[in-house]
Parts: C-alpha cells; structure tokens; sequence
C-alpha cells in the first residue's frame, strides 16, 4: 500500500503532468461520446458482445484455432507467462532472430516477454513512441496510454539539440524505423480477435503496428484469452467506443483488420532491383494466447466482469484520486486505474491488488465511462473484502462493542471503525455534547490518530443531541390532505449531524403536500459496504429493508437526503439482497431533489417554497448522484425556485466517506479537492453561497472554502 | 449520395486531409497535382477496381523497388472503401505492397470512388465482414495522418504519413 510520503512524492513529481494527461483525456471523452447519437446502444451492444463471448470462450477458442491454422498460422494457448514466454523464445530462436519488433501491448508487459528475449540475446526494440522512451529510460510502464518526456539529447548526443515535439518525433521515428525495417520477428497485441475468420483488430495512432507486421516476416500476436468475440461485424461498437473512451479521439489513426498471415510482400527494404510485388509474401503467424489466471476469473462469479474489459483507460481517466496520483500509485505488476484490482487480483494475486485497492473510494465515476459497463467500484470492493478476510485479528478489546457485525475478525481495524461508524453516531448523539468535546481534545486525537489512522488535521462531525428521529417523533404531520405520503430515510448523518438539513427536508415535503413521517432505521451499509465490509453492508441492506418495507406496503414513497444511501438502496443493494427486496426498495427511492423535482412536474406549486428573483448560487453535486443521472433535478428545481445556478464539474470531491480521514490519504483527498476548490471560487463564482448534496462533500468543502456550505434543501424551506 | 459525400468531405477536412475530386477521365491530371515529387504507387487495377486507366502517364514509379520506396515523398494507392461519418478511408493489403506503399511515405494519396463510400462506421464494417468471410482478407481502417502525441505535444507524422490527400472519381453520368 502506497504510504503518505510515498503519495506526496509522487504527487510532488508527477502530478501536475499526470492532472494534465488525465483530464485532457477524460473531457476529451466527453465531448467525443456527446457527439455520439447512438452512445448508450453502442455500450449496451458491445456489453453483450463481451458477456457473450466469455461465456462461449472455450467453444470460441476452439473456433478460432481453426480458423487460424486454416488460414496458415498457428495458435498456442499459453498456461502463463512462464509458457507464453517459452513458445515465443522458441519462434525466435527458430528464426534466428536477432531483432524483434514490439508493437504496445499490455499483455506483453504483463508476461514480460522483453525480458525473456533478451535473456536470449535478442534485441527487442518497443516501436510505439512512448513506450520506446520507457525503454530507453529502462522504466517499467505505468500507464496504458500516456506520454512521457524524452531523454534523447543524453542518450543519442545528436548534431543538433532536439527541442520541440516534432524534432523529437522526426529523430523518433528515423531511429526506430532503420530498426524496424532490419527486424525479423514482429510482436503485437490484438485489441480484438473474430472466431469466424481469424481477424484480429489493432489500435493504433502512430502506425508502428502496421510496420511491425508488414516489415517482418514472422508476426507474433499475443493477447489474452479473453480478446476473442465471435465474429467480424461484432467489431463495429468497439471501433466507435474505444479511442472515444480512452484518449477522447474519436477513432484512432489506424485500425489494423489483419487476417494473418498477410499478404504484403516481405521486401529486402536495401534492394534497389526488384519491384516490390516481385517479392513473395512468405510470412509466419503464430497467435499467443494467454490463459495466466483468465479462465479461472471466469469461473469467479465476481471477477469475471473483468474480463470485458477492453483496455481504454477511461476508468483512470475518470477517477479522481487516479488524475492525482497517477499509476505509479494506483496500479499493480501490469494494469492501472480502477479496473487493475480486477486484473492484478485475477493475475497476481490479492497481495498485489491490496498495494493500491484501497485508492478506488466507490465514487462511480468510472461506471458509466466504461464503455462495456463494468462494475468496478464492486470488483474493488469484492477484493477488498477478500483482502480484509485474509487477514489476522486485529486486537479483541477494541473490536468488541465498538464493531458489532458480521465480519471475520481479519478486516483491519480502521476499516472496521470506519465500517461501524453507526455505533459512534447512536452514542455520539446519546452523551452531546460531551461526545464531541471529548473527542476534539488532544489527546482524544492523538489516540484516533495513533490506533484508528484518523488524519488531527481533518474537523471531526458534531453529534447533535437530539436527533431527527426524535425531532420528527414529537411532532404531528403538518399535512391533513395528503397528495402523496412519504418516509424520509434517517440517514446516519441527517439523523445524528446534520439535522436542519433534514428538518428542512420535512418542511418542504409538507409545504408541497407530503405526508411525512421519520421512523427509526438502520444505516443504509454505505460505511461498511466502502470498506469492503460485504457481509456486514448486506446485514443493514436487510435491516433497513425490514424497517422501510411497512411503509412502502402502506402505500408511501421513500426520500433520501443522502445521495450514496440513495445510490445503495437503488444501485449497490441489488448485490446485496434478494431480487424483489431489491426491486421494491429500488423502485420506491427517490433522491429528495428527484422527488421534489416530481412533485412539481406534477402539479404541486413552486410558490409553497422559499423562492428568489435570480439570487446567485453554486451548486456541487455527489459523485454517485451524477452517476445516476440525478445531479439535472436538482438544478432544475433550484432554476424553478428563481436560483441562477452554475454547477462544478469535478469528478470527486475527494472527500469519499471515510477515504478523506484516513492519515494516509488526507494529502491525495486536498489534492483532489483543490480541483473542486479551485472551480468554487473562479471568477464569477467566488462569491456565491455554495450549495452541495452529499454529506462528505459539504464536510470537505467546509475545508477548503471560508464560505460554509449547505444543502440545497435548507434554500427551499419556508 | 450527396449527404455521405459531405459529410465524409466534413470529416476529412476537420481530420486535415485534403480532398480533390476528379472524373476518370482527369484522373492521371489529377494524380498527377496531388503528389510530391518523388512520387511511388501501385497500380492501380489492384485496388480501384475496374483498371480502365494507369499511372502510365503520371511522374509515379508504379511498383518501385524497396529502395525507391523509401526514397519517395509520396505513396499513391486505391481506397477500397470511405466511411462517412468518421473521414475514414479503408485501405486493402495486397501482394501489390499497397501496405507499404501507404504506409513508408510522407505523404498518402488515396484514390476514391466516390459510390464506395460508406454512410457510417456500422456500414463499413458489415461491409468488410462480408468481404472478409469471402477472402480471408485485411485492411486498415485510416483516419487522417499518423499521430503521436508521446512527446509532449499533438505530432503529425509518427511512424506513418503526416499529411493525407484523397482524389474522389465521380462517376460519370
């Protein structure tokens, strides 16, 4: 795991070039994807594409071994690394090879293939630009698509110092051209390999991976066994999403179909005789494909979405933390960005994947990135999960009382603090305000410090005495002919700290015409559920559902103020419970602005609220809101109110839950939120109140901004 | 006919590649203005199609030696296909060495029909499908000149051409 210092430094050193590439990237995607009619059926088609065929791989790779070998080539299915690696020498030295030409691909890496050749006394030379840089500064990759500064001028002393990019390309590209064309063996990849006719399709930009293959005469593709998909036409959405998705172009330079072999002549490139379709086409194909722990996440119900994945990098780009940190931090052996945990954990095992696991925070940024709509928040946490259960006991003394759940005792024990942040709410609130003039003494901070990793320099929540269960328990409906009836979920820190924020909700329901009532229920599993807590998080799923499923019989919609309890009860606890449970939580739940928003569309008047003639106002919405399409209605209802909102655009906060109280992240979590912070006070908006929608965001803002910021809902109450 | 055509001229400009169009009959004169000198090709019957015409008259060695190859500026080859929507130009890999031809040059000229090109990517791909289930066959699916941003800043040109320049053959009628 990436310490504190370890993170700082990489920030120091790389961040501001890593921010660069990553957000270059990420809005690049956006605008590419929204110039897209048909975006949302093109993921939905190559999702299907994907599950399809990794529930069909073996029937497929029998295909396509047949396929290949009556084409002319030859296929080998690699165990791992140690046999992939093995064949590959073998062709090499069958060819008497003394160079090899590399094309990018991450699989190599992943079987470090140069190494092995060179082992051999090969020389291997990587084409792609970036990669050849890498090389040459003897640096393992961290990225799947980023640049890196060139150290030419000390490696190569030319004539003439080499300054601007295209000088720096020009060079690039003589070298390793006189290189390529010398070669005899050339490596690729394969972004994607058809069953029916052999076909595989290479990404590319730079057009090295059309000389590596059509200046050689023996080509080795290696991929993993997952790169197969049934036929030719099923290409077409991955052509149109994946440049789209990763580096935001809308299709990359080149998109090599290769049947291999091919049929360019192979040329003696310093004959000055022979005309070139003299020469005959004699080419070698061997395909590689790599098993090395892919058929066994197959078989692993959870892991298994990983291995849709196509490589695009959009789930880094669009990470928060990730356009801080960068790969360096948040990666394993091979693979970066969120979806690594699924790759590293599958390949290498937990003990990697826990170096950088705990960096993914479940915001979902990613989720609808991806443009085969992985679940990577839940791979994170299902590993997570797996991490905290090979673990040994944390000390008894402390995990009794304060930790009542479901956990095996290996989940470490700030996790599991942080996981039963329920039990510190209820007796938080029980002994305010005492509670919180204990805990913000310095010794009390010393030891959260010390034992629990709790960052002195973050403000701790005040509990509130009475909470908003108690509050709304000895009061009467203001209502007497409901339009609609309603339970307003008591979320943990609506009912312990942020209590007006919850009244207010109560308020403006009953100024629209709701019948509101606040029983008591368990917290929703988003504490635990973050901490890769499953087992206790799908205990509260059940729990809560048992609380709620009276009112929801009884005929009443559910209204959330928290948007990552909203996001449980309608994304994350379809994992967690049983399919109708599920359904009849999910389908009841509205986000308090959604069902405000409703209540409008519906005929309900916006002059029962508080309302404003173009009074200015900024307004950062939640991670997971945004994620479910629900940042609109609150905007919308908000313009309705008279409101004249501009809106941030950050992915995160960095706040996220408890990530930001953690000691060793507190530093990466202001790094993200400068982002956000620089956004609030920008010309224009620097001096609008500041409203947000999540708990963790308005913690987070209170940190960075003088102004104190509220939530919405408290503008609209009367 | 005419909205595929725009919008794939659309998308060739905003990709940088300049277009020019010709009938058959001007072709060679047209060719012959796209390129810069010393000029490669192939010839033509291998990829445009019905080979009523060659590059006989034009300043291009047609099926060069490797090592005039890599002294020429410019590489012309067909196109088989254009896709509309993206600027794309479909480039078949023939015994004839369009590949090279196309690709170990500075500058790419393509020859176009212009009723092969191609509404959308969805179209262009079922199209290949078809074509490859019968052939076994490749292509490249082209998108402007080469490109590399790995040294600090958008380049043109990296392994391949920085600059593309398609002649669309309208048909006669």
């Amino acid at each position: 795991m990436a310490t504190a210092d370890e993170i700082r430094e990489l920030m120091r050193t790389e961040g501001a070039a890593i921010a660069e590439n990553t957000q270059g990237f990420n809005t690049g995607r956006y605008d590419s994807v929204g110039d897209l009619e048909d975006y949302e059926d093109l993921k939905r088609a190559a999702r299907g594409i994907k599950e399809d065929a990794i529930e069909e791989l073996p029937e497929l790779l029998d295909q396509l071994t047949e396929t290949v070998e009556a084409n002319g080539g030859t296929v080998y299915i690699a165990d791992d690394a140690a046999d992939a690696n093995e064949y590959i020498r073998d062709v090499a030295h069958e060819r008497a090879a003394d160079r090899v030409v590399k094309s990018k691909s991450m699989t190599s890496e992943e079987i470090e293939v140069n190494e092995a050749l060179e082992a051999d006394g090969v020389d291997v030379v990587e084409t792609d630009l970036g990669e050849w840089v890498l090389q040459i500064a003897d640096e393992a990759p961290s990225h799947i698509v980023a640049p890196a500064p060139p150290p030419f001028n000390e490696q190569f002393d030319p004539d003439e110092p080499l300054e601007t990019a295209a000088e720096l390309t020009h060079f690039a590209r003589e070298k390793l051209g006189e290189q390529i064309i010398d070669a005899e063996v050339g490596i690729t990849g394969a972004n994607f390999i058809a069953a029916d006719t052999g076909t595989m399709a290479l990404v590319t930009s730079e057009g090295n991976a059309r000389k590596t293959v059509a200046a050689t005469d023996t080509h080795v593709a290696v991929a993993g066994v997952e790169k197969v998909i049934p036929t030719v036409a099923d290409l077409h959405p991955f052509i149109e999403l994946i440049g789209r998705s990763g580096t935001g172009q809308d299709i990359t330079s080149y998109v090599s179909l290769l049947t291999p072999p091919v049929d360019t002549p192979v040329v003696d490139f310093t004959d000055d005789e022979t005309p070139l379709s003299e020469f005959d086409s004699d080419r070698d194909f061997h395909l590689v494909l790599i098993d090395n722990g892919r058929l066994e996440m197959r078989d692993d119900e959870q892991l298994r979405e990983t291995l849709y994945c196509i490589r695009c990098s959009a789930c880094s780009n669009s990470c928060a933390n990730f356009q801080s940190v960068g790969g360096h931090a948040f990666g394993g052996e091979t693979y970066s960005g969120g979806i690594a945990t699924g790759w590293e954990a599958g390949i290498e095992g937990l003990d990697v994947a826990e170096e950088f696991n705990d960096l993914c925070t479940g915001c979902t940024r990613c989720v609808n990135a991806c443009p085969v709509g992985i679940d990577i928040p839940w791979i994170n946490t299902v590993v997570r999960d797996r991490i905290n259960r090979d673990k040994e006991a944390p000390g008894e003394w402390l995990v009794d009382g304060l930790t009542p759940d479901e956990e095996d005792d290996g989940a470490p024990l700030q996790k599991r603090f942080f996981g039963n942040f329920e039990t510190v709410a209820k007796l938080g609130s029980a002994t305010a305000p005492v509670s919180n003039w204990l805990a913000d003494t310095t010794l009390a901070r010393q030891t959260m410090s010390r034992v629990l990793g709790i960052d002195p320099r973050r403000d701790l929540p005040a509990f509130e005495r009475e909470t908003l269960v108690d509050w709304a328990g000895d009061r009467d409906s203001q209502v007497t002919n409901p339009e609609r009836r309603a339970v307003l979920y008591p979320d943990l820190y609506t009912n312990h700290v942020q209590v007006e924020r919850g009244k207010a909700a109560v308020r403006v329901l009953e100024s629209l015409g709701v019948d509101v009532v606040v029983p008591p229920a368990p917290s929703s599993g988003r504490a635990p559920l973050s901490q890769g807590m499953v087992a206790t998080a799908t205990d509260h799923a059940e729990r809560v559902t048992e609380a709620l499923e009276p009112h929801i019989a009884d005929g009443r919609d559910v209204v959330v103020i928290e948007p990552s309890d909203h996001a449980m009860f309608t994304r994350e606890y379809e994992r967690l419970l049983d399919e109708s449970s599920f359904t009849d939580i999910a389908a009841n739940s509205y986000e308090v602005f959604e069902y405000v928003f409703g209540l409008l569309d519906n005929g309900a008047s916006v002059d029962s609220l508080s309302t404003v003639t173009g009074a200015e106002i900024a307004y950062h919405s939640h991670c997971q809101q945004r994620t479910l399409g629900l940042e609109a209605h609150t905007v919308a209802v908000l313009e309705e109110c008279g409101y004249d909102v501009v809106t941030s655009d950050v992915e995160c906060c960095g706040m996220a839950g408890s990530f930001g109280y953690k000691s060793d992240y507190y530093e990466l979590s202001m790094d993200v939120g400068d982002r956000l912070r620089t956004q609030l006070e920008d010309d224009g908006v620097q001096d609008r109140p500041v409203v947000a929608s999540g708990t963790s965001c308005l913690e987070q803002i209170d940190a960075l901004l003088e102004r104190q910021p509220r939530h919405p809902i408290e503008l609209l109450a009367t | 006919m005419e909205s595929k055509r725009a919008s794939f001229e659309g998308a060739l400009e905003a990709l940088g590649v300049t277009v020019s169009s010709t009938s058959e009959s001007e072709l060679e004169a047209a060719v012959t203005e796209a390129v810069t000198e010393p000029a490669v090709g192939v010839a033509l019957d291998e990829t445009v199609g019905d080979g009523t015409f060659s590059l006989v008259e034009t300043p291009i060695t047609v099926d060069p030696t490797p090592a005039a190859l890599r002294e020429a500026t410019t590489g012309v080859t067909g196109a088989e296909l254009g896709v509309g929507d993206y600027g794309s130009l479909v480039l078949s890999m023939t015994e004839q060495a369009s590949e090279l031809v196309s690709l170990f040059v500075e500058r790419h000229v393509a020859i176009l029909y212009e009723e092969d090109i191609q509404p959308d990517m969805d179209a262009a791909v079922a199209e290949l499908d078809e074509r490859f289930t019968e052939t076994n066959g490749s292509a490249i699916i082209a998108t402007g000149p080469s490109a590399t941003a790995d040294m600090g800043a958008l380049v043109k040109g990296a392994h391949g051409p920085k600059e593309v320049h398609v002649i669309v053959v309208e048909g006669e009628d």
